[in-house]
Formats: C-alpha cells, sequence, structure tokens
C-alpha cells in the first residue's frame, strides 16, 4: 500500500512530552515537513531556546546547541557567521524571544542574519507554571498577573512581528495561527518561506505563530483554541507583514 | 619569525590570527579597543568575521553558537563587560565548548575607571558564573606573553573543551613592547568526535548544559571534576626566580609581578636572598611551587593590584606551615618599585626579629 501520509523523516519517533491540546507538536510537525521538503535535515543546525521547547532536539533528528534563555539569536548569529553554508534553524518561545532575550532578536534580525526564526506565541510562560508574558493579553488572568493584566500595571502585550518587519535585516516577517485547518495551512506555507528566505539569502525569516497552552490557561484543549480566535487573533493579526522578493537590499 | 615593536592589545590580536582564530565577537570597552580595531580590519581579508555584538551578553553567546560548531573563536572584554559574559560562560563550562575570552581588566567594582586593576582574580579563577565549573586562567606579565599566552590558551581551551581566560590589565594592553611573532603548530584536537557541522551520515548530536535523568546531572558535574583535576595536575604554570638559601619568596602576577621583579632585584643586587614566584596560571594555581618553598621554611609576600585575592590560594598551597603576608594596591595607587622594595625590607626586618626571638 502507498503511504499517503508519514512522519516527517526530520522527526525522531520520540513521543512528544507536551500538554494535551498544546500547539508545539504541530509545529514541530510544520517545521519537521520544511525541513524534509527542502531537503536541509543534513546541514541544519538548530538553535534550542529555554522553555516547554527546549527539548526540540529530541524531537528533531538534527544537529541542536542548547542556548541559555533569550539567547539563542546570538548562539545562531554565531554558528551562521562561521558556517554560512549551513542551514540555521531557531524555534523560541515568547519568554524567551519577546522578554529576556528582546536584545539579541532585535539586534539580530537588524542585522539581517540569514536565519530561520519560528517564534511561538502562547501568551504565557508554560513551563514555570503559568505567569505573565510580555505577549499576554490585557486582562488575562495568570500566576504573574492574578487580576487580569493592566496596561497601567504592565503595560501592552507586545507584537513583535510588526515591530521586526520595520527592520530593513528581516527578509520575511508573518504572524500565523493553527487553530483551524485553513489557517494551518496558512502557517505551513509561512514557515516554508521562511526557509525559501534563508536559503536565499534575504535576511532574517521571521514567523510567529499563535499557540494554546491550555494548562496554563486553565482551559479544555477546544475552549483553548476558542480563545486564540476571540483574544488573542484580535490583539495579534494573522498575514505576511513583510516579503522580499529578492535581494533587493544592501 | 617576526620581530616587531608593538602594544599588548595588539600582541593578542596578532595572536589570536596566528593561533588560526578567524571568528571574534566584540562589544567595545576601554581598555582592550585596540583588541577589536586590529581585529575588524584584519579578519575579513581572512575568510573570518567580525561582528560587533549590540552588547557582550549578545557576544559570548555568539561564541557558544561558533564553537559549538568546533571552530576557533575569540571575545575580548574588561571588567564589567566579563560580568555580562559570566552567564555564558557558565554555559560554555557546562555545555564543553572551547573558546577564548580575554579580561584586560579595568578597576572596579562597578564603573570604577580605567586604571591597572587585579580586582577581578575571584571572578576569573573561581568560575564566576552559576554552577561548579571552573576556568584556565592564563596571566601574561609582557607584550611577549600576550602574545605566547593567548596562543597557549587557544590550544588549552580544544584540549580540553572549555573556554579559557587570558587576564591582563590596563598596563599590559596600553604598553609598548618588542615582540616576536611566531606561527604556531597546527593540532589536531579530535573536534570531528563531538562538533556540530550538521547530522549528515551520522546521528544527531546535541551539545547542552540540560540533564534531567536520574543522576544524570551529577555524572556530568562528576565528569567536569575530573576534567578539572587533570587540568589542575598538567598544566599549573609558574616563572620562578629564587636564589639559594631565599629567605622570602615575593608572590604576584602580571603587572604586580613586573613591579615586584624591580624590587626583588634592588634587594638581591643588595645582598639579601628575595625569590620571585609569579603564576603564570592562576587557575590552576601553581601551588606546587609554593609548597617546595614552604617546606623550607620560606616566607612569603602576595603583591597584588588590589586588597587580598590571589593571597587566598597562597595561603591556601601552604597550609600554614609558613608565613604569608600581604600588600595590596587598589586601583588608584599604582605602586614603585621603591613602594614593593619598602615592604620587602619591613618584611624581612620582621622575619629578623622573629628569628631573634
Amino acid at each position: 500500500m502507498k503511504p499517503v501520509f508519514t512522519r516527517p523523516r526530520s522527526l525522531t519517533d520520540k513521543p512528544f512530552h507536551f500538554c494535551p491540546g498544546c500547539h508545539h507538536g504541530v509545529i514541530h510537525r510544520l517545521v519537521g515537513e520544511a525541513i524534509d521538503h527542502f531537503g536541509v535535515r543534513e546541514k541544519t543546525i538548530g538553535a534550542a531556546c529555554v522553555g516547554c521547547s527546549v527539548f526540540l532536539y529530541d524531537y528533531f533528528d538534527i544537529d541542536v546547541v542548547e542556548s541559555p534563555h533569550g539567547r539563542a539569536q546570538a548562539v545562531a548569529t554565531g554558528i551562521k557567521r562561521s558556517n554560512p553554508e549551513k542551514f540555521v534553524l531557531l524555534y523560541q518561545g515568547d519568554g524567551d524571544f519577546a522578554a529576556i532575550g528582546t536584545s539579541e532578536s532585535i539586534h539580530a534580525a537588524n542585522r539581517g542574519e540569514n536565519l530561520t526564526t519560528i517564534f511561538v506565541n502562547n501568551a504565557i510562560y508554560g513551563m514555570t507554571g503559568g505567569q505573565m508574558a510580555p505577549t499576554t493579553t490585557l486582562g488575562q488572568r495568570t500566576t504573574t498577573s492574578p487580576y487580569g493584566r493592566d496596561f497601567a500595571q504592565d503595560g501592552y502585550p507586545i507584537k513583535m512581528t510588526e515591530m521586526l518587519a520595520q527592520l530593513e535585516g528581516v527578509g520575511f516577517a508573518a504572524r500565523v495561527s493553527v487553530d483551524t485547518p485553513a489557517h494551518h495551512n496558512q502557517t505551513r506555507k509561512a514557515i516554508f518561506k521562511a526557509f525559501e528566505t534563508q536559503i536565499e539569502k534575504r535576511g532574517m525569516g521571521f514567523v510567529e505563530v499563535l499557540s494554546s497552552c491550555p494548562t496554563n490557561w486553565g482551559m479544555s484543549p477546544l475552549a483553548a483554541v476558542e480563545h486564540i480566535q476571540k483574544e488573542m487573533i484580535p490583539y495579534f493579526p494573522l498575514g505576511v507583514f513583510k516579503e522580499r522578493t529578492g535581494t533587493d537590499f544592501l | 619569525m617576526k620581530r616587531t615593536f608593538e602594544r599588548g592589545n595588539v600582541a593578542v590580536a596578532k595572536a589570536a590570527v596566528a593561533a588560526g582564530c578567524r571568528y571574534y565577537y566584540g562589544y567595545p570597552i576601554t581598555p582592550q579597543n585596540e583588541i577589536p580595531e586590529y581585529l575588524s580590519q584584519v579578519l575579513p581579508s581572512l575568510g573570518g568575521q567580525f561582528v560587533q555584538a549590540e552588547s557582550e551578553v549578545g557576544s559570548i553567546n555568539m561564541l557558544l553558537g561558533t564553537g559549538a560548531t568546533g571552530k576557533r573563536c575569540m571575545t575580548s572584554s574588561s571588567s564589567p563587560g566579563i560580568s555580562l559574559m559570566q552567564e555564558g560562560l557558565s554555559y560554555l563550562a557546562g555545555s564543553e565548548v572551547p573558546c577564548v575570552v580575554v579580561n584586560v581588566q579595568r578597576s572596579g567594582p562597578g564603573l570604577g575607571g580605567i586604571s591597572a586593576s587585579q580586582g577581578d582574580y575571584f571572578q576569573a579563577t573561581r568560575g564566576g558564573g552559576h554552577g561548579d565549573y571552573r576556568t584556565i586562567v592564563l596571566a601574561p606579565a609582557s607584550v611577549q606573553e600576550m602574545y605566547d599566552l593567548t596562543v597557549l590558551a587557544f590550544d588549552l581551551a580544544d584540549q580540553y573543551r572549555s573556554p579559557v581566560l587570558v587576564l591582563a590589565d590596563a598596563m599590559l594592553a596600553q604598553m609598548k613592547e618588542q615582540l616576536e611573532e611566531w606561527t604556531p603548530e597546527v593540532k589536531d584536537f579530535g573536534k570531528e568526535a563531538w562538533a556540530l557541522t550538521g547530522a549528515a551520515g551520522r546521528p544527531a548530536r546535541k551539545i547542552k548544559s540540560l540533564y534531567l535523568g536520574d543522576g544524570e546531572l551529577a555524572e556530568h558535574n562528576w565528569h567536569l571534576s575530573r576534567k578539572y583535576a587533570e587540568i589542575q595536575a598538567r598544566e599549573a604554570r609558574a616563572h620562578l626566580e629564587v636564589p639559594q638559601g631565599c629567605e622570602l619568596a615575593v608572590v604576584a602576577f602580571g603587572s604586580a609581578a613586573r613591579i615586584a621583579k624591580s624590587a626583588v632585584d634592588r634587594a638581591n643586587a643588595e645582598g639579601r636572598r628575595v625569590g620571585l614566584v609569579r603564576p603564570v596560571t592562576l587557575w590552576p594555581f601553581p601551588s606546587e611551587h609554593l609548597v617546595r618553598l614552604a617546606e623550607k621554611d620560606v616566607p612569603f609576600l602576595a603583591v597584588e593590584l588590589n586588597t587580598g585575592q590571589m593571597v587566598e590560594d597562597v595561603r591556601l598551597a601552604v597550609e600554614g606551615r609558613s608565613p604569608v603576608s600581604f600588600a595590596g594596591y587598589p586601583p588608584g595607587y599604582l605602586p614603585s618599585p621603591d613602594d614593593v622594595y619598602e615592604e620587602i625590607c619591613r618584611r624581612l626586618s620582621r622575619e629578623k626579629v622573629g628569628e631573634a626571638a
């Protein structure tokens, strides 16, 4: 019988440790499909971040260096600058990319590092047990915003894709979601574009994926998906914010 | 071999190039700026990369990336910048990734100033960052040694898969001396067995410091500990000038050792028998040399450009077998050879009083 759907070659057989309803597994799979599609598994070096996705080196069958919290963009810069022929993959959560690592994120993007960044935004700190993230939405209750995030107290949820799209060094910037099959397909397409951006040396290829965290949001998986649709997408609009078609920059 | 007249900082940069380092990441800070300035000029033409990072935090983590792929890389900074790198150094040590870090110390704590200081001894030799680790620390005392020890730093880093620190100061970095530039031999450190190069034709590799399995982290820490014991046994280095019948041994490193040398020479010219022990590796500390002197009842005088840091290692080395005194000169007052000479005389006269009693 001819198989019509298989596990990506670049994913190992190890079962994911993620909580039920968490989207990391889906996003991992889409990244795996992209690695396979572009045939880069044997030349990929990943920079793992700190947080729920730190164990990606157990799931992706690729070389990986674990980075300190927030520093994956600097680590990836060091990999790519000294190995320009390799494919360098980043997969970071919102605490890592948008809080402690903001400086590394902005400057790697601004330098136009030829890197592919998958930024998973679930609006909360998952691994440490549900504290407020820079992306936590207004009114959202977390263990450190017990009365709901208040802009006067905590500022506003940070829109990283909009920020990065303004930087000259960014070749592709999109925000996507995996809450519906249609959005899932758009996410796949965006991740493929971010891979292409690195392969064609157009600067940073960046994809923000809105993702659920049913455990820390205190919701069922289905209610969590609804939360993405009702609370997150209105504040974090989906779409391609920047796309260079050629190396039309210095 | 090429003979030039060179500044200490430039000697470090030239040594890095000679040692095959092609990747430098750093952030400007006085008094080490000639290092990135030189390398930014030279590395691109050698097919290398110079990246001026957004911070010292960025710099050290760029080393983690490049070092993990098995390529020689370096950063340089000065005290406050090195403080910012401590998180990364802990990860580099924990992940066993080689790199060279040059600290041209300035005075502190805090912003301090740019004058010569040896105030970072504790930070350099005690690990500095979090966790149970050590870093090899080399202490040059001349422009020539800025070159020689930087070359050595790259070999030791690769040999032991560890960050190696070169601990200099503003005086060594900014003064000019004769320099003999030599080309080191290229050695094979077997990096192909661990470096990340893409999982072509072999199982995927991970370089990490997170160990959650039962007993895994303990085993990793013991593995590091065994490595550090091997380094202690094999790599402790010191420069000794100890006369027969030595009455007093001055212990000093780097710039302090140069000042002390003039004082020691003057004392010996006047008929005293004063020795100089200059640790070249601060970690591992060359304790055995001190122990041999302590067993002959030689007292020690530690001279440092701080309020007393290395003197603790001198005391640990001799374990009470011999008296240890201290002359400290924190930044803001640079001692002259006469200052140290007077300290030596005071110490010698106290020893005499002790003998008479």
